[in-house]
Parts: structure tokens; sequence; C-alpha cells
């Protein structure tokens, strides 16, 4: 029990030099982050790491004791494979603690070719079964898989009894609904694809109208994906936090979810219990001023526990989207 | 007078005064801070309009490293911009210097944009890659008027914010 | 030669409905191969299980190679045991969807379905080695990629298929949409989804039609038609078509794309004759050409 609690991780977003350097001065244990290019999932304009800035952030990361995850986590179209490899090669001479990844054979490649890093699952892979994460573990040395946050606590301490990798959850941020990795609902409307270019309704395709009433409604390439009266609250311009219509009902509603951020916050210790190795905070694309508040609540509540106290879990609910949390799946089944 | 010209004069008085100040700090921020403009690639050449609601005028940005242009403009001559960003004038202070999160101000409905989305998510993730304070920079520019300004506006600001 | 699949039924249809569809395409689609299965709700399952034996028999009768194809999903008890069910079969062949579905079937012999993302060639070398003998190609897959995959999959010996026809899938979820658009969650459903035969659909507020919900997995609006490109497909090393099943005439829009591969209709004439095949429903080919995937572009001047 002691040994599993002292191992409770703080896996923390960097999309930019200063919000690593932010992130690992609230007390992140390990951040994330990615290249300027397709070869991550949050690859968004203006943000993300020339291979000059990681090599400094790695430096800086190293010498407070944080290490650095490098995201590598999208699938290479056919013909474009030598830009995952490079990143990868780049990374390894960088000095990263570990790669995320989701494709076979960028994994395939990295278990080859740099075997002394370690490998971890992304969610993109969407590894959700005993069975799948132990394919990715004894085919390419998997060392921790990152769930998709569809199961429920019961689940993941059943899952973490018959594999034998660490477990790294999602604790804050966007509530990813649909399988990641297997999502081209962007890519449908505008021709961007989540799995090969790392994006997931890009700003360039993202328009915000406003009616003379207040009321706003955010398009992307053009589909009205919501319309918020001036009183309410906003989420992302994302396909499945939107409005739409259905023949049997009279108004329309969000067919997928409403706009709402994953708050585990109350559950961690729960979650350390069933055998979690690692917590992830969600939220590259978002600013320092986040991850300064996020990463330094959550190392508050962390240590807290470790140290037998009751944690005192700060409010973060102004940081959510639409402003409002939910422990998703990992509550209930009903959430399915 | 006719009540329409009245503040359309006060604008562009205040305009008129506040314009070497902002000359000064953009030009100071893009020395100290030149990776800034990496991030905002193709929107260098973007002309951003930023509207702080309760200032009689707006600010009008143009962040080309070679032409390099912040100027106050009156609301009725500004230009077509290519972004709007629109919120209280603390808020995109604070936005700035990243003590707030611009998602949060979106959702919150507290922070509007328009225009091209791309261009606003560069310019605000180039800015949020600044280490440090743009507004405490700016105010230590003016030395100890300067940084008594930057307090009382803040003070006022949260004041304001709990009444 | 190019062979044309028939893809598992996504929707609910009921086992009369399926007995009946499969009794039809047996007689008069000229496919070679038809997946059966349910790929997407497992608990939809137990209703058709009973008649995949004599459906499997009255296919093979028909001399269509039939192909079980595994849950996309697997997560519950339930689906991991009807995944490892399946990767124990001796025969019919069987399609895995869901990397649960390569730790059960180890190095025996398997094709890789279109939710595995086999993007690229290093994936596809890598699931060769493994004992994959087929791969179909993930539904967004713009056509150099395509090309790509095509030529390292052929080289290693590997059938390769791309879809033709059929909604696209744009996406799995462990939540069903069916059961929350009427109130209800996953597990007391109600089987909602028995309703409809096409997928849910979904307008946007001004009325745009945008999606289509099938339980726990969004399709598209459009059907994908890449009948225009069957040509260029099958240049650039495609073996397989794959048409998924809607509720549409199977038979003509099967025969339709039989005709143009056997070079006996042209496409353009084909493509209008599906056309009527398909009432109101918009076509795309926005992925196969790079582009939004709702976009339909039009077909190049052969030169």
């Amino acid at each position: 029990m002691t040994s599993l609690m002292s191992s409770a991780e703080l896996i923390c977003p960097a999309g930019t030099p200063a919000a690593l350097r932010t992130a690992v001065d609230a007390g992140a244990d390990a951040v994330y982050c990615g290249f300027q290019d397709a070869t991550n999932a949050r690859n968004f304009p203006g943000l993300n790491f020339t291979p000059e800035e990681l090599a400094e952030a790695v430096v800086y990361a190293h010498s407070k004791g944080a290490k650095v995850l490098l995201a590598l986590n999208t699938y290479p179209p056919a013909g474009q494979v030598d830009l995952w490899q490079h990143a990868a090669d780049t990374g390894a001479r960088l000095g990263v603690d570990a790669f995320i990844v989701a494709d076979m054979g960028v994994a395939e490649y990295i278990a080859q070719k740099h075997p002394e890093v370690r490998l971890h699952l992304s969610v993109q892979a969407a590894a959700s079964s005993p069975e799948a994460i132990r394919y990715y573990c004894e085919s390419f040395g998997v060392k921790r898989v990152v769930l998709p946050r569809i199961l429920t606590i019961p689940e993941i301490r059943q899952v973490r009894k018959e594999i034998p990798c660490e477990i790294e959850t999602f604790i804050f941020g966007n509530h990813g609904l649909m399988v990641e990795g297997r999502c081209s609902l962007t890519n449908y409307l505008t021709g961007q694809s989540t799995n090969m270019d790392g994006v997931c309704s890009p700003a360039s395709d993202v328009e915000y109208k406003r009616d003379a009433d207040g009321t706003m409604s955010s398009q992307l390439a053009g589909f009205t994906i919501d319309c918020f009266r001036p009183e309410e609250k906003a989420g992302y311009p994302t396909i499945c936090k939107g409005r739409y219509t259905v023949p049997h009902r009279s108004e329309a509603y969000y067919a997928f979810e409403e706009p709402v951020s994953l708050n585990l916050a109350r559950l961690l210790p729960e979650l350390i219990d069933a055998g979690v190795h690692a917590f992830k905070i969600e939220g590259r694309q978002r600013s320092k001023s986040y991850v300064r508040g996020v990463v330094s609540a959550f190392r508050r509540a962390v240590d807290d526990i470790r140290a037998g106290r009751e944690a005192d879990i700060a409010d973060l609910v102004a940081l959510t989207e639409g402003q409002k949390q939910t422990q998703g799946a990992f509550e209930t089944k009903k959430w399915r | 007078m006719n009540a329409h010209v009245a503040p359309a004069v006060m604008s562009r008085v205040a305009c008129t005064v506040v314009q070497p100040l902002l000359s000064n700090v953009v030009r100071r921020v893009a020395e100290r801070h030149p990776s800034l403009f990496a991030r905002l690639g193709p929107h260098q050449s973007t002309d951003y309009l930023i509207d702080p609601v309760e200032l009689p005028f707006a600010l009008h940005l143009r962040p080309d490293p070679n032409a390099l242009l912040f100027r106050a403009v009156p609301r009725d001559a500004a230009p077509q911009p290519g972004a709007l960003i629109r919120g209280k004038f603390m808020l995109l202070l604070e936005l700035v210097d990243a003590e707030e999160d611009g998602d949060a101000a979106f959702f919150s409905r507290d922070l509007e944009v328009s225009g091209d989305t791309e261009a606003v998510v560069r310019l605000r993730n180039a800015l949020d890659d600044v280490d440090g304070s743009i507004a405490e920079e700016t105010a230590d520019m003016f030395g100890v008027p300067g940084r008594a300004i930057l307090a009382r506006l803040r003070r006022s600001y949260t004041n304001n914010e709990k009444g | 030669m190019t062979k044309l699949t028939l893809g598992p039924i996504a929707y609910h249809w009921s086992a009369e409905e399926r007995r009946d569809f499969y009794a039809r395409i047996a007689d008069e689609a000229p496919v070679d191969e038809v997946y059966l299965g349910e790929v997407i709700c497992s608990k939809r399952a137990p209703f058709h299980e009973r008649d995949l034996p004599a459906t499997i028999e009255r296919l093979e009768r028909a001399g269509k190679t039939v192909i079980l194809s595994s849950l996309a999903e697997v997560m519950l008890k339930r689906e991991r045991k009807a995944t490892a069910d399946l990767a124990a079969l001796d025969g019919p062949e069987i399609e895995i969807n869901n990397a649960a579905g390569l730790y059960d079937r180890g190095r025996r012999a398997h094709r890789i379905g279109p939710f595995m993302n086999a993007y690229n060639e290093a994936t596809i070398a890598w699931m060769a080695r493994q004992g994959a003998s087929h791969i179909c190609l993930p539904g967004e897959l713009p056509a150099e990629a395509v090309a790509v995959a095509a030529t390292a999959a052929r080289d290693l010996g590997l059938g390769v298929e791309v879809q033709v026809f059929g909604r696209a899938c744009l996406a799995v979820s462990a939540r069903c949409y069916h059961a929350r658009a009427h109130g209800r969650t996953k597990d007391n459903c109600q089987f909602v989804c028995e309703g409809d035969a096409d997928g849910m659909p979904l307008c946007t507020t001004d009325n745009r039609p945008i999606l289509r919900v099938n339980g726990i997995q969004t399709q598209s609006e459009s059907y994908v038609d890449l009948l225009p490109e069957v040509a260029q497909l099958v240049a650039n090393g495609v073996t397989h078509l794959r048409l998924m099943p809607q509720a549409v005439d199977m038979v003509a829009v099967t025969s339709l794309f039989r005709k143009v591969l056997d070079e006996a209709m042209d496409a353009e004439q084909a493509d209008a004759a599906l056309r009527d095949c398909c009432g109101d429903t918009p076509f795309s080919n926005g992925f196969y050409k790079g582009q939004a995937g709702y976009k339909r572009i039009a077909m190049a001047t052969p030169g």
C-alpha cells in the first residue's frame, strides 16, 4: 500500500517552454510535451517545442528532478513515417525520459532503435482491456498505459491486477467522449485529421459569430456546432460537445456530451488504492495560468493524501469547460 | 456641442496621449522576447484589434517584427481587423501576463473573440511563452510612478470585481 | 482479380431482417466475400448469434467467402469473452478490430479490420509479421497514402481493402448515444437503436444534416462513394473493395460496382445509377481526396 502511494506521480501538460517551467516549478513529477508538427495530438498553431527548446526544457526539468515525456502519439499516414522516426531520434538524443506512442509502427521503431528509453502507451491507442494492454507490453515493452477515460474505478482495479505495466489515468481537463485514436469527426468537417495531423477542431476552421442580442454561435468549417445565449457558459467548438436536433426531440440537445471538464480530485484516494501509478492533467493547449493553478492544486492534494491527511481540494471549476465538472465514467457505469 | 462629438474628440485626445507609451512598450517587448514572433507564424502581418471595453479607445496591433505597429485608435476609426479580442482592460492585461487563462475567460463569456480564430490562438500562445510580466516590465519602464499606476489599476479592478 | 466484399452490418437490424438480407445477398449479390458478426455493440450480439451458423452455411453454399468480424471496443467481461472465443476459431477466417483480439489470436492467421489503425507501411509490416493476411485500411486515409500502403501490403503478400460505399465510421465511444437521445443509459437502453435501420440523423441547429448515430458509433451523414475511383484503387494495388450495408437495395448497389470492375459499364453511368439507388442521401469522397470527408469532389477529367 505504502509503496503504491509513494509512486502517485503527477504528469503535467506543457504547450510551451514557459508552461513547462511553470509546471515543474508548481510541483510536476513529469511534464509531457510535443514538437511543432503532426507527430503529436496537440498540433495547434503557435504551440509546442522546437528541438532547441526541448533540449533546454529537458535540462531545466532534470535539474529540478522532473521527467520529460515526449508525445509521439499520432498515426503517421503511409509515406510519411520518416517524420515520426526523426522525431523519436531527436527525442532520444535530447534525453527525454519516455515516449508516449499510439501507432504500432512507431512503437516498434522506438523499441528497436531506442530500447533504453521508456515507452508509454498513449490514450490514443485506446487500450481498454487487459488483453489489449498486454499486447502492447509484450510486443513493444510498454512500461505504462494511459487508460481511456471510460472505465469505472472497480474496472481499473481489475485491469491493474491483470497487466504487467503501470497505469496512468487522466484526473483533470478536457473530457474526451470518443474513443481516442478512433475519431475522424474533425476530418469529416475540416479535412484535417486528428489521428494523422494531430488536430481537433483546428482554430483555422473555427469562427465565432455574434448576434445583436449577445448570442454567440460557434462554427466549424461553416457547420454550426453550438449556440450560446448571453448568460450561458461556453465550451470548445468540438463536434462531440455540440448541440444537434433529432427527429424525435423537439429541441436541440447535447447529443454526445455537454461542455464539461473532468475533475477527479475527490476520487484521488480511491484511484491510488486501485493501483493507479500516475495522474495525468490534460491541457497542453491551455495557458501557464491554468498549468500553475491546476498543477499546484493537485500537488497539494497528492501530498496530503501521501501524508495521510484529508486532501484539501482547491476549487478549479473556474478553469473548466462550460464551467462545469464531472467525474464521468470513473464514478458510475450510468455515464455510459 | 453635439452630444456625439464629445466622446469622439475625447477618444482622439486620449489616443494622442497614450500613443508614445504604446510605441515604447511594444518596442521593448519585441526586443526582450524575440521568440514571440516565431509562434505568430503567418500572423505577424495580421491586424489585431484589442478592445478594452471600458477604455475610450481600442488598440490596433500588427506584430510584424520589421514594421511593428501598436496604436490607440478611436473605435469609430478602427481598421477592419483580421481578429478581434474584446474584454475588460484588466482581464486583457492579465491574459497578456498569463495570470488569467484565456480559455477559461472565453468559457465564462468574459472574453469575446471573432475574426480569424487561429490568429487569436497564435497570439495567445506567443504571449503565454513570455516569462515574467509584460505589465510589470512596462511599469518598470516608467520607474516608481509607473509601478504605482499599475498597482492602483490592479487594486481598483479587484475592488470593482468584488463590489 | 479485385474482389468485392460486403462489410458487417453496423446497425441493429432484427434477426428476421438479417436472415432476409443475407438470403438475398447469397442469391443475388455479386460479392465475393461477406463479413459477419456484431462489431459495434456487444449487447446486440445475442439477437443474431443463433442464426450465424445457418447464415454462414447459406453464404458459403452460394460461393461466398465468409469472414467473422470482432468487436471494435473491448472493455467488459462479455466483450473480452466474445473476442477470445472468436480468436479461438479455426474457421471461418476472422477480422480483428481491437488489440485484445490480436493478443488472443497470437500469430495465427487473421485479417486486420478498419478499426485497427493500419495507417502506414511500418505498422502494416509489423502486423504482417504477427500473422495478418489482409488489411482493411482506415477510412480517412487519402489516395496517396492508400497507394503507398497498398503497395507495401501487396509486397508482403497481404490483401488490401478499402471501403468504397456506405456511411463512414467517424467515431466510437463507451457511451451509447442512441440511449442518451432517448433519456436512457447504455445498461438500460431497451434497444432503441433498432428503430433506425440507417442510423439516427443529427442535424445542426440551423437544420443542416451532419451525422448519424448508431449506438456507440457516430457515422457520416453522407454515403462514401468511390465508384468513380475504382479504376485508380485497383491500379494502386487495392485488392478488395468493401461495401457497407445500408438501408438501400444492396443487390443493386453491389451489382453496379461489379459492372464497373468488369468494365461492363462505365463509371459515370454506373455512378448515376447508384445515385438513383440511394434516395436523398448525399455522396462523399472527401477523405479519399484529402479534403473534408463530407465533401464530394468531382472526378478529374480522364486524360
